[in-house]
Parts: structure tokens; sequence; C-alpha cells
């Protein structure tokens, strides 16, 4: 891996958030009034900015994220109520996506427990990135001598396979909701302390932060001023990668029946409980399972399309 | 002559030592300290203050952390991880009959995979742009962020269920032949493969396509080599490094894989035996089993470091 030219890549890509603000400028400096041209623009901009696949992206992510929230709300029935004589049920009217081992409604179940594999990642990807992050910028600005112990100790920590490590924490604390964020984000804090640190160790070089602290600045406002807003780009498209990881780790814990515990599903567990139906093809092992597909790969899609406009518009630079 | 490379060596050996250091220090940290006194655990609510003090005595957990956790290291460093709880079997012994099956999971699905994933990295790294390049791309994206449980899910559905060909759970016992023995190792290796093959190849073509890039390349190409000999001949040879650790990354997300993988086929591995210790929350047998998965982590980490020492002349020579 050439560390140099993706610092120069990055801070090329990134550094620049004029790059937003351009085309408004362009389009409509000095009518505010012409409310239409200026928002058919940013449409067009949004669609600009994006591949067809990275739109498809944005709009999976979009939709898991609005289910997340308001999904309780519009779900058919209450999420544990059991509404059906028929288990396995295949797809109906009244069942949209069939009925689960037990006869719930499967698509209520399906939007109940959204909120726990979409909230339970979210919550703990911003933790793991939060925190990286800012051991990141701590390593990267201080002296030799913290950087060294805390990169030994990091990767201490990323050499416990993420399930691994996983597994030993639930081993000894249980599988509670708050327990299984921590666990999450501890699997995953050593990767984004890694990216941060990398990152910021090559902004460090660059000309405007010897002149920051040429000027006498303090190494607080050299990390939150000079550094941290010219990381920000490069881990948020780490903080979506990151996010897929976590959602992958946690159903696969609850696939074990280690994570999530009954009668809170989230889709791991709802595979889990369903398997029996695997046999017959039910849709209630299956539609789970497509929603975890189609989140991970929505996710995915996104990201790369940004990483792919960022090497376009890194070339387009030169 | 070779003083450089060797001291290369033994400072990465001492580092990976270090690390493993580290990781035990975690792992007792996460298993023995933080989740409180085991000894009351062990009794129950209805035990009297005596009891779980002479318990408490006999654990060893009136001493101070620090010479518990040398204790508890001793004994690690001479193979006695303790008894397990669950069954009162030395985990020693128990890791000693599951180790070997883990090994032989491990070891065939490298045996598939690595050769596949070079092969189709190196040919899409030559054949840039092609069909089989853009179909790894999409077959990365998309396995990266597909559950393996979903996938061996899948496989049984349609292998054991549909068409009947192979088992569905792996009975060791029957392996009497090399056709049980393919018809038994057929699915778990199959989904372990499908969890890393697109990954390897995809940092295979990133290897061999930096290489490509090379002006020694160019020169070969001017000299009138055939493209098959420029990549066997000059390429290949400048890429063993970085390839290395293609593999060996990619192999350490079987650690991963192979929890879900071993316990869905309830193959009686050493990850299924961790399962099972999580579940008892067996905590013996867990640090045992962990600290086997981070040993065999390093140890891969450390191959992949010294063909990468070993493979460049410049090392070798100064």
């Amino acid at each position: 891996m050439n560390r140099p030219a993706t610092s120069h890549a990055t801070t090329v890509l990134y550094a620049a958030p004029d790059d937003e603000a351009r085309p408004c400028a362009d389009a409509a400096p000095e009518a505010p009034v012409e409310a239409a041209i200026v928002k058919r623009s940013t449409l067009r901009r949004l669609v600009n900015r994006f591949s067809t696949l990275g739109l498809i992206g944005l709009v999976i992510v979009v939709f898991w994220l609005c289910v997340a929230f308001i999904g309780p709300l519009v779900a058919p029935y209450k999420g544990g109520a059991v509404t059906s004589t028929e288990i396995f049920g295949l797809y109906s009217a009244a069942h949209p996506l069939g009925t689960d081992y037990l006869g719930r409604d499967m698509l209520s179940r399906v939007l109940y427990g959204t909120q726990y594999t979409v909230g339970l990642a979210l919550a703990s990807t911003l933790l793991a990135s939060c925190i990286g992050t800012f051991f990141g910028l701590l390593a990267a600005v201080s002296g030799r001598w913290v950087d060294e112990t805390l990169s030994r100790l990091f990767d201490a920590l990323i050499s416990i396979p993420s399930k691994v490590l996983a597994l030993v924490v639930i081993a000894a604390f249980g599988s509670s909701v708050p327990m299984l964020i921590m666990v999450a984000a501890l699997a995953y804090i050593p990767g984004a302390f890694r990216i941060s640190r990398s990152l910021a160790v090559n902004l460090m070089t660059l000309e405007y932060v010897q002149v920051a602290k040429a000027r006498g600045e303090g190494l607080f406002y050299i990390a939150r001023v000079e550094v941290l807003p010219n990381m920000i780009h490069p881990m948020l498209a780490d903080f979506g990668l990151r996010f897929v990881f976590i959602v992958l780790l946690l159903s696969g814990l609850s696939f074990l029946g280690l994570g999530v515990q009954p009668p809170n599903a989230d889709w791991g567990s709802l595979v889990r409980e369903n398997i029996g139906g695997l046999a017959e093809g039910a849709p209630a092992v299956l539609m789970p399972a497509v929603a975890i597909a189609t989140l991970t790969i929505g996710v995915n899609l996104l990201i790369d399309s940004l990483r792919r406009r960022g090497a376009r518009a890194h070339g387009g630079g030169k | 002559m070779k003083a450089h490379a060797q001291r290369l060596i033994a400072a990465r050996l001492g580092l990976a030592l270090l690390t493993l250091l580290l990781v035990s220090a975690i792992v007792f940290a996460i298993t023995g300290l933080l989740p409180g006194d085991a000894a009351q655990q062990a009794l129950g609510q209805a035990a009297t203050p005596e009891q779980v003090a002479a318990l408490r005595h006999q654990f060893g957990l009136d001493q101070p952390a620090l010479q518990r956790y040398v204790q508890w290291l001793m004994h690690v460093v001479s193979g006695n991880f303790g008894t397990s709880l669950s069954n009162n079997l030395p985990v020693s012994e128990l890791i000693a009959t599951r180790l070997p099956n883990s090994l032989v999971l491990a070891g065939l699905t490298a045996l598939v995979s690595v050769p596949v994933a070079l092969v189709i990295g190196i040919l899409s790294a030559m054949f840039r742009g092609s069909l089989l390049d853009r179909a790894l791309n999409v077959l990365t994206l998309s396995t990266v962020a597909v559950p393996e449980f979903l996938i061996a899910t899948i496989a049984v559905l349609v292998f054991a269920v549909k068409l009947r060909w192979l088992p569905a759970l792996s009975y060791l016992s029957e392996v009497t032949s090399f056709g049980a023995l393919l018809r038994i190792y057929a699915m778990p290796v199959m989904t372990l493969c499908c969890v890393i093959v697109a990954q390897m190849a995809r940092m295979t073509r990133a290897a061999v396509l930096d290489q490509l890039n090379a002006s020694y390349v160019e020169m070969a190409l001017l000299k009138g080599a055939s493209p098959m000999r420029i990549v066997l001949r000059h390429v290949l040879p400048n890429t063993i490094g970085p390839i290395a650790n293609a593999v060996a990354l990619s192999l350490s997300y079987l650690f991963g894989g192979v929890v879900i993988v071993e316990s869905i086929f309830n193959y009686p591995g050493l990850a299924s035996l961790m399962v099972d210790a999580v579940t008892n929350r067996d905590m013996p047998l867990v640090q045992g089993c962990v600290m086997v998965f981070c040993a065999a982590y390093l140890a891969l980490v450390l191959i992949a470091d010294l063909c990468q020492i070993i493979s460049n002349p410049r090392l070798r020579q100064r």
C-alpha cells in the first residue's frame, strides 16, 4: 500500500468543501427567487454525484433507515402477536410475507426487527468510529511513546478475530442490548483507529499543519481545526463499511442465539427462529435473510459509488 | 550479509510474541477480572458468606489481580488451561480432540480457495476492464455483504434438501472412503470459500496491477516478452509479498466464518466447541479456545510477514 499516494488523493479529494458550494453558486447566485431552478439543479447535482448503482444503494439505505424509525407504527400487527393458526404460511393478503413458526405475521416481525438490526448497528458504528477517531488523532498528534503504546494495544485487539472477541465478551457478561452495542463497538474500534491514525499522520506532514505548528498552536487546536475536518470524508466512507461489518457480526451472533434475546428479535434471530421452515422454502426464513442482504449490499453500493466519484475527481484534478 | 534480514525476522518474532502477551492480558481481563465474583456466581444467591469465602480461596480469587494473571499465564504457557466447568475434563484435552478437525477444515478450504483466488486475481489484473474483471468486482461486493449463515443455509436448501446430493450435517465418524470425505466436507468448505475467494482475488488483483504499472514491465514489453512471460517471470516474483499478505488476511476471515459454519453443519471443530462454551459460560474453556484462535491468527500474519522479507532480495543482501 503506498501511503503517500493515498494521502495525496484524500487530501486533494476531500480537502475542498468548496466543491459542494461551487455548483450552487453557478446555478443561481443572485436569484434566490427562482427556487425551481435551484431545486432542479440540486436534484441534478445529486444524480450526477452518484452512478445508477449508487442511487439504488442510496434509495435502499434511506428506505431501511425510515423503516427503522417508523416500522412499528406501520406494522399491520403488534410485534409478538400470534395472528394465524397456520405456521410457516405462504404469502397471502392478510400476511404479505407469510407467517413464522408460531403463526406470527412475518411482515410485522421484520418491521419490528429493523429497529434492532439498524439501530444497534448504527449505535455501535457511531461509538466505534468516534472512539477510534479520537484515539487515532491522539496517536497522530502526540509524541512517539503515546503513538507506539496505542498502536501496540490496538494491534493486539485487532488480532482477536471480531466474532471470537464478541463471543468472549458475551461469555463474560451475558447478552443484552447495551452489551451488544459495546461488543460490536469494541470489535471495530481498532479498525477505525488504524484508518484515522494513518490519515491523520499523513495530514500532519502537510504544510498548513507545519505552519500551524510554527505559529505555536496547541495540539488540541491542530487536531480539531487543521486535521479533523480534512479526514471527515474518508472516515464517512469507512463508517459505511464498518456499519456493514457490524450488521453482519450482530446478525451472526443472533443467528447463533447469542445476540438479541427472545421475545425481541433482529433479522439474524428471525432467520434462526424460522430455520425449521427452510425445508419447505418458507418465506419466514427467506425474508429476514433478504432484508439483511439488501441492507448490506445497498450500503456497499453507496460507498462504492462515493469512492469511484472520489477516484474520478482525483483523476480530473490532475 | 544476511544479518539485516535476520534482525528483521527476529524483530517480527518478538513483536508477535509481545502481541500475544497483550492478547492474553486482554482476554484475562475480560474473562477473569471484569465479570465480578465467579465464586458467588457458582454458588448462587443462597450461599452463606463463609461458603463464598471458602470457594473464593479455592479458586484463588482472594489474591491480587496481577498475581492471578501471572499464575494463569504460567499455566497457559505450560499448556494447562484448567478444567472445563461443564464436564470436568481438562481444557487442553478437549481442545486437542477438536483442533485437528478444525485444522483439516481450514486446510482444505485454503487448498481450494488459494489457487482459485490467485488465478482469478491474476487473470482479471491481466485483462483489466474485461467481463471477468467486472464480474469479479460485482461478486466481491455481494459476497462481502452477505452473511456466512445465509450462504450456508442456501447451500443446505439447494444441495441437501432439494437435490439431496449432500448430507446437511457433518458426521466425521462416517468418513470411510475418499468419496465420503468429499461429500461431508463439500458444503462447509464451499461456504467458507465463498466468503474468502472473492476477497482474496480482489487483493491479488490489486497487488498484480500495482506491479503491472511499473516501468520494468514496460521494458519487458518493449523487449518483446509475451504477456504470459511478463506476468509469470517478471511480475509474480515481485508480488509474492503483497499476495502472501492478501492470503493471510483472507484466511484470517476464516476464523470468523468458521464459527458460524461449524455451528450450522454441526461440525466437531474448535469453533463449535467455543460456541458451546460461551452458551454454558464455561470460562476456562473459552479462555483456552480464544488463546488458540489468536495464536493461530498471529502465526498466519507472521508467516505472511516472513514471506515478504524472504521474497525481497533487497532485504536479503544488505
